[in-house]
C-alpha cells in the first residue's frame, strides 16, 4: 500500500499541479478573508447577505478563522476537481493498465491513491488555513477588530475544530470527485458534471425549495466545513455525508475491482 | 512439454462479449527462454489474450498459467513480468524518467533500474524531457523500458516496433534476442511478420479468436509445401518446364517470368536433368520454403 501512496505522490507533487492547486486555493482564501475585513462597514455586507459577519463576531474566539471557514466549500470544489482528474485521467491516458500490471491488487491501488490525494488535500487545507489566519491578523487592526481572544485557549480550540471540519469537508468533496472519476472515466465529464451540480443545481434547488438543503450532498459537506448552519445541524450534515460517500465509494470500488480494463 | 519448462500456457482460454467470442478456446504453450511471436490480423484477439494474461480482463472461460501460477492470481507472477500493451501509455506532463520512477516505486523496484533501462533503450539523453515532447519512436522505447523495469522473467510486448525506424527495429530485435539468450521468455505480437520470422523460435497464430497454429516456427514451415523458383535462358521455354513438372505430378505455374513449381528441394536435380535433356538451359533453380507472411496468409485464409 505504501508503494502506491508514494507512487501517486510523485504525480501529485509535480510543480504545475501542486503549485497550481495551492495557488488557486490561496487566491480564494486571500480573497474571502480580505473582503471579510475590508468590507466590514459596507452597506452591502462583507459576506453572504443572509449571514453577515459583524465586527463582534470577528472579535470573538473564532474570529481568526471565519474567513477560512467561509472558503471551505470552494477548497472542497478544488479538491473535487483534483481527485476526479487524477482518477479519470488513468483511463484517458491508458496508464491504468500500467498501474495494474505493477499493482494487481485493485482495491489496494485505489486505497493508496486515495490516501495520497487525501494528504495532498490536507496540505492544501493547512496552507490555506495558515494564510487566512495571517491575513486576518494583519487586516484586523485596520478594520477595528479586536484580536485579544483569537489566540486564547478557546481561540486555539476553535482554530483546531475548524481545521478538522474543513479537512473532513474537503476530503469528502475529494472522495466524491474520485467516485465520479471512477464512474465516468473522463476528467472533463466528471469535473463538469460535479461542479455544475455543486455550484449551480444545488443552489437553484435550495433557492426554490429550502428543505432540499437537508439532503443535497454538496450542502452537507459545506455544513460540515462551517461546523453547522442555522438550517442544517453539524451532526445531520455529517451523517448524510457519510451515507452519500459510503454508498458511492462502495459502488465505485465494486465496479473498479470487477470491470475489465480494456482501454 | 514438461511443466517446469513452460513459461506460459493457456487451456481453452475464452473471452466472450455480447457480439461474440473475442478469443475462443485458445490453447498454446510457450517454452521458457524462447521468443514467441504472436501473430494474427487486426481484431484476431491478440490484445484481448494479452490482457487476460496480465489480469486486466477476466476470461469468460478456460484457464492459463504463467510461471506456474494461475492467471486468476496475477499478484503471484506479475512481479516477474514486464509488459507493454497496445502501445506506450504514460503521463504527458512527467518526464520519461519520472514516469519510470512512478512505476518503479509502485512495483518496488530499485530506482537504479530506471537509468539502466533508459540507457538500454537509448533514451538516456532525453530522460528528463517530458513524455509529451517524445516522438512516436521514443514513446515506444520508453514503453519497452518500462517493461524491462522488473528485470522480467517474461516479457510481453504488444507491437513493440511500431513507429521505430529500421535502425530502431534492428536494435529492438537485438535486445530481445539478447534477453532470450539470458533466459528471459519473450512473448511478442507484431504485424511485421518478417521481423517475427527473424527472431521467433515459437509462433502462436490467431485468426478470429481461434488459435490456428502454435508451435516451433520450423514445424510451421515444414508443414508448408516447399517450392522452387525457376528461370530459363529462353523465357519461352518456361512452358516446357512447367509441362515437365506437371508430368511428374507437381503443381506449377508461371508468374512474372518465373516458374513456381511445388516440390521438395531434392527434386530440383531431377528437374534440372529433365530440362537439360529437353534442351532447356535453366539460369535459376532455387528451392524455397514459404516465409512467415506467406504461411500466415495460407493458414489464416486471408488474402495477401
Amino acid at each position: 500500500m505504501i508503494r502506491v501512496v508514494r507512487a501517486e505522490w510523485r504525480k501529485l507533487r509535480r510543480p504545475t499541479l501542486f503549485l497550481g492547486t495551492i495557488g488557486a486555493a490561496l487566491f480564494f482564501t486571500s480573497l474571502f478573508t480580505t473582503l471579510l475585513f475590508t468590507l466590514i462597514d459596507s452597506p452591502r455586507g462583507n459576506s453572504d447577505p443572509s449571514n453577515p459577519i459583524s465586527r463582534e463576531m470577528l472579535s470573538s474566539f473564532g474570529g481568526s478563522i471565519i474567513g477560512f471557514t467561509n472558503v471551505g466549500g470552494l477548497l472542497g470544489i478544488i479538491a473535487y476537481c483534483v481527485f476526479a482528474a487524477q482518477t479519470a485521467q488513468e483511463y484517458t491516458y491508458g496508464t491504468l493498465r500500467n498501474l495494474l500490471v505493477r499493482q494487481p491488487g485493485r482495491l489496494r491501488l485505489l486505497a493508496g491513491k486515495l490516501i495520497s490525494m487525501k494528504l495532498f488535500a490536507l496540505v492544501m487545507v493547512l496552507i490555506s488555513g495558515a494564510v487566512s489566519i495571517a491575513i486576518a491578523y494583519f487586516l484586523a487592526p485596520g478594520a477595528e477588530v479586536e484580536r485579544a481572544l483569537w489566540f486564547s485557549a478557546d481561540g486555539w480550540s476553535q482554530i483546531g475544530r475548524t481545521f478538522v471540519n474543513v479537512s473532513i469537508s474537503v476530503v469528502g468533496f475529494g472522495i466524491l470527485g474520485m467516485i465520479m472519476g471512477l464512474l465516468l472515466r473522463s476528467p472533463i465529464s466528471s469535473i463538469a458534471i460535479g461542479v455544475l451540480w455543486i455550484l449551480i443545481i444545488e443552489n437553484l434547488l435550495g433557492a426554490v425549495k429550502s428543505s432540499t438543503l437537508d439532503w443535497l450532498p454538496g450542502n452537507q459537506l459545506n455544513v460540515i466545513a462551517m461546523g453547522g448552519t442555522p438550517q442544517v445541524s453539524y451532526s445531520h450534515g455529517l451523517t448524510m455525508a457519510v451515507i452519500y460517500i459510503g454508498v458511492g465509494a462502495l459502488v465505485a470500488s465494486v465496479l473498479f475491482s470487477r470491470r475489465d480494463v480494456a482501454n | 512439454m514438461h511443466a517446469q519448462t513452460i513459461a506460459l500456457s493457456v487451456q481453452d482460454l475464452s473471452k466472450k462479449y455480447d457480439s461474440g467470442f473475442a478469443v475462443s478456446h485458445a490453447n498454446f504453450e510457450v517454452p521458457l527462454g524462447s521468443i514467441c511471436g504472436f501473430v494474427g490480423p487486426n481484431g484476431a484477439g491478440k490484445t484481448t489474450t494479452i490482457r487476460m494474461l496480465l489480469g486486466l480482463i477476466t476470461p469468460t472461460g478456460g484457464t492459463g498459467q504463467i510461471l506456474g501460477h494461475s492467471i486468476s492470481d496475477p499478484d503471484e507472477y506479475l512481479k516477474h513480468v514486464g509488459a507493454m500493451i497496445e502501445g506506450p501509455a504514460f503521463y504527458p506532463a512527467l518526464s520519461g524518467a519520472e514516469n519510470l520512477h512512478v512505476l518503479a516505486t509502485l512495483g518496488g523496484f530499485s530506482h537504479k533500474r530506471v537509468a539502466e533501462v533508459l540507457k538500454t533503450v537509448g533514451l538516456a539523453d532525453r530522460a528528463q524531457s517530458k513524455f509529451k515532447t517524445y516522438s512516436l519512436g521514443m514513446k515506444q522505447r520508453l514503453g519497452i523500458a518500462a517493461a524491462l523495469l522488473p528485470d522480467p522473467k517474461i516479457l510481453i510486448l504488444d507491437e513493440p516496433t511500431n513507429g521505430l525506424d529500421p535502425e530502431g527495429i534492428q536494435e529492438i530485435r537485438d535486445l530481445l534476442r539478447g534477453l532470450a539468450d539470458k533466459g528471459t521468455t519473450v512473448f511478442v505480437s507484431s504485424h511485421l511478420l518478417s521481423e517475427l520470422e527473424i527472431i521467433s523460435d515459437y509462433i502462436v497464430m490467431l485468426r478470429k479468436g481461434e488459435v490456428v497454429f502454435a508451435g516451433p516456427i520450423q514445424q510451421l514451415f515444414e508443414a508448408q509445401q516447399p517450392f522452387m523458383l525457376v528461370r530459363a535462358e529462353n523465357a519461352s521455354d518456361l512452358d516446357k518446364v512447367v509441362a515437365i513438372a506437371v508430368a511428374d505430378g507437381h503443381k506449377a505455374h508461371i508468374q512474372s517470368g518465373v516458374a513456381h513449381i511445388e516440390g521438395p528441394a531434392d527434386w530440383a536435380g531431377v528437374l534440372n536433368k529433365k530440362a537439360f535433356e529437353a534442351g532447356i538451359i535453366l539460369t535459376q533453380l532455387s528451392p524455397q520454403l514459404p516465409n512467415l507472411e506467406e504461411t500466415f496468409f495460407e493458414m489464416t485464409g486471408d488474402k495477401k
